[in-house]
């Protein structure tokens, strides 16, 4: 504090203070702790509020699991999302590790350029554009019939699918640039140290690439996660009502159910997940906050 | 054929399908906006037109959801640009153990999801009566869009030679004097991306709007209504012209960050040749 204020002096580190806490109380701390204090009420009329009936209790949280709707649905945007991650992972490395190993740096950094572009692109057209692509008399029921690999056009938007591919086109590129900065710090020396003794390309990948991309796999993966989990957007244009997304359930019980107290619980229970699979991932992989959220 | 030109040539296929992979969905969208279809698509195709750009300018909720977008995306510049800049400065002056808790707590909205974010606000605001709005869905979005904004000018600062700050108090200058002077131009950069960052990421916002917003609506907000509801190639217009802005926004942005690093690349050869290569040497030994 001092090092603040003999830099800045009195007024200037008042000021910073005041709106950096202004930040972390208001905007972000204070709203997690009062939905994580709702989540455990009941949810009462206005009047009841702070009466004799409004008691801390687990309710709530029973709700899901007594619900097997729910707790299904809870369970495939588990899995759902881990897929889309495995899956994500799986297309980004090869262009990862191409731009950042294989060509030239000039090449490089226009291929990188590239992938910017649709990075910037908002995320509802660029589901809506799967939208168009995956309808019923959509171009790709229309390809995969030309090419007579069908017979009957495919309901791609009726179940899950539409929705999975939909979160790995729209996440794939919160994949790819960790990826890219983890594996362009690699001296290109050890790869070529590393041919020249004779390892195969596979082991090159398995004991070289991959431990040096330790940090940016893990980034990679919390990022896709999180947004494939918390996603609302891909679920409600690409789902339909049997392939809801946990988020719409959430929605469902603030704005169609009108039961906050029940919403904030599971809201509650999706961000538990997602810190779960954070401090999941920085175990495994043996990395940091810092090396995150660079 | 080898096996290291068959490797270079599955790569090139590889390279080829992924980028055709990025930029078909987005051609498909946009090539459907000419077809006469009433209905966004490419297969069959009725004829070419623009008519749908006609139809795009006469509807007046896309004109008033783009206003509120716009307003939304003034205010979020507004409170998640000082923000973050306080958020870098603070940061950068703490010691070791805060700072890791600090840090911790600010950079935690990035990797909130973001529904959690609008909920939490909307929950935070009701004992005060307020509801979903304008004012939440900027306070709701500059919480984490403030912690990228932090991000970036943190980098910056991390690069900043503080004898420049220590020198023009030295010389009589008044702390306001030298932070204006001497610390704010050298953010200048970074503060100028963060705006351009905040806009494009409140515009683009769609979880963590859709839960506050009350009964406004943002651009993003309507094209989703639009494509769940009733949808016409006017959406695919829509689409089109947003590609195109974004598209230059982030070339603009690209450039402006490339300029950048290149300039700082330079500043670090200069000062690497400006010094003799045994002082550097001693006082890398030192440090």
């Amino acid at each position: 504090m001092t090092a603040l204020l003999q830099r800045y002096g009195i007024g200037l580190t008042g000021a910073i203070l005041l709106v950096t806490l202004f930040w972390v109380i208001v905007m972000v701390l204070g709203p997690q702790l009062l939905m994580i204090d709702y989540s455990f009420r009941p949810n009462l009329p206005l009047n009841q509020r702070g009466g004799p009936e409004d008691v801390y209790t687990l309710a709530n949280y029973a709700t899901l699991f007594g619900n097997s709707i729910h707790l299904n649905i809870f369970i495939k945007t588990i899995w759902a999302s881990a897929l889309v991650t495995a899956v994500t992972l799986l297309v980004c490395y090869p262009i990862a590790y191409f731009l950042a190993q294989v060509v030239t740096p000039q090449r490089a950094s226009l291929f990188v350029l590239l992938l910017v572009i649709p990075f910037w692109i908002n995320e509802i057209l660029r589901t809506f554009a799967w939208w168009i692509i995956l309808a019923y008399a959509g171009p790709l029921n229309q390809v995969l019939q030309f090419l007579g690999l069908i017979d009957q056009p495919v309901r791609f938007l009726a179940g899950n699918g539409g929705v999975i591919i939909g979160m790995v086109y729209a996440y794939i590129l919160f994949m790819v640039f960790p990826l890219y900065n983890a594996i362009e710090s690699l001296d290109r020396n050890q790869i070529e140290a590393a041919r020249d003794l004779g390892a195969p390309a596979w082991r090159i990948h398995t004991r070289i690439v991959v431990p040096h991309a330790k940090p940016g796999i893990a980034t990679g993966c919390i990022m896709t996660f999180m947004l494939a989990a918390g996603s609302y957007a891909v679920p409600a244009l690409l789902g339909s009502p049997g392939s809801r997304w946990f988020t719409e359930v959430i929605y469902d019980w603030f704005f169609q159910g009108g039961n906050w107290n029940q919403g904030a619980a599971y809201a509650f229970i999706l961000l538990v997940l997602c810190m779960a699979f954070i401090l999941g991932m920085m175990k495994v992989f043996r990395v940091g906050l810092g090396d995150i959220a660079k | 054929m080898s096996a290291a030109r068959f490797l270079s040539l599955l790569t090139r296929v590889y390279l080829g399908l992924f980028f055709a992979y990025l930029f078909l969905p987005l051609a498909v969208m946009g090539i459907a906006t000419f077809n006469e279809s009433r209905f966004p698509t490419i297969t069959p195709w009725q004829g070419t037109t623009l008519k749908w750009f006609d139809a795009l300018a006469a509807d007046s909720q896309m004109w008033s959801a783009l206003w509120t977008s716009l307003i939304v995306g003034a205010g979020v510049i507004a409170v998640a640009v000082p923000v973050g800049v306080a958020g870098a400065l603070l940061l950068n002056a703490l010691q070791a153990r805060t700072r890791s808790v600090a840090y911790t707590v600010m950079v935690s909205p990035v990797l909130t999801p973001g529904v959690i974010i609008g909920i939490s606000t909307l929950i935070f605001w009701r004992p005060y009566g307020v509801t979903g709005g304008l004012l939440l869905m900027v306070l709701a979005q500059s919480s984490f869009i403030a912690a990228y904004v932090m991000l970036l000018v943190l980098a910056r600062l991390q690069r900043f030679d503080r004898t420049l700050e220590e020198a023009a108090l030295d010389l009589g200058a008044t702390h306001m004097q030298a932070f204006r002077r001497v610390t704010l131009p050298f953010l200048m950069p970074s503060i100028l991306a963060g705006c351009l960052l905040a806009f494009l990421q409140s515009f683009e916002n769609y979880n963590t709007t859709v839960f506050v917003r009350g009964f406004d609506t943002t651009l993003t907000v309507y094209v989703a209504s639009k494509v769940r509801t009733g949808v016409t190639p006017a959406v695919n217009a829509l689409g089109l012209l947003l590609i195109a802005v974004t598209v230059a926004g982030a070339v603009v942005y690209e450039i402006l960050r490339r300029a950048e690093a290149a300039r700082a690349a330079e500043r670090r050869r200069q000062a690497e040749a400006a010094e003799p290569p045994l002082v550097a040497a001693t006082a890398a030994s030192v440090a």
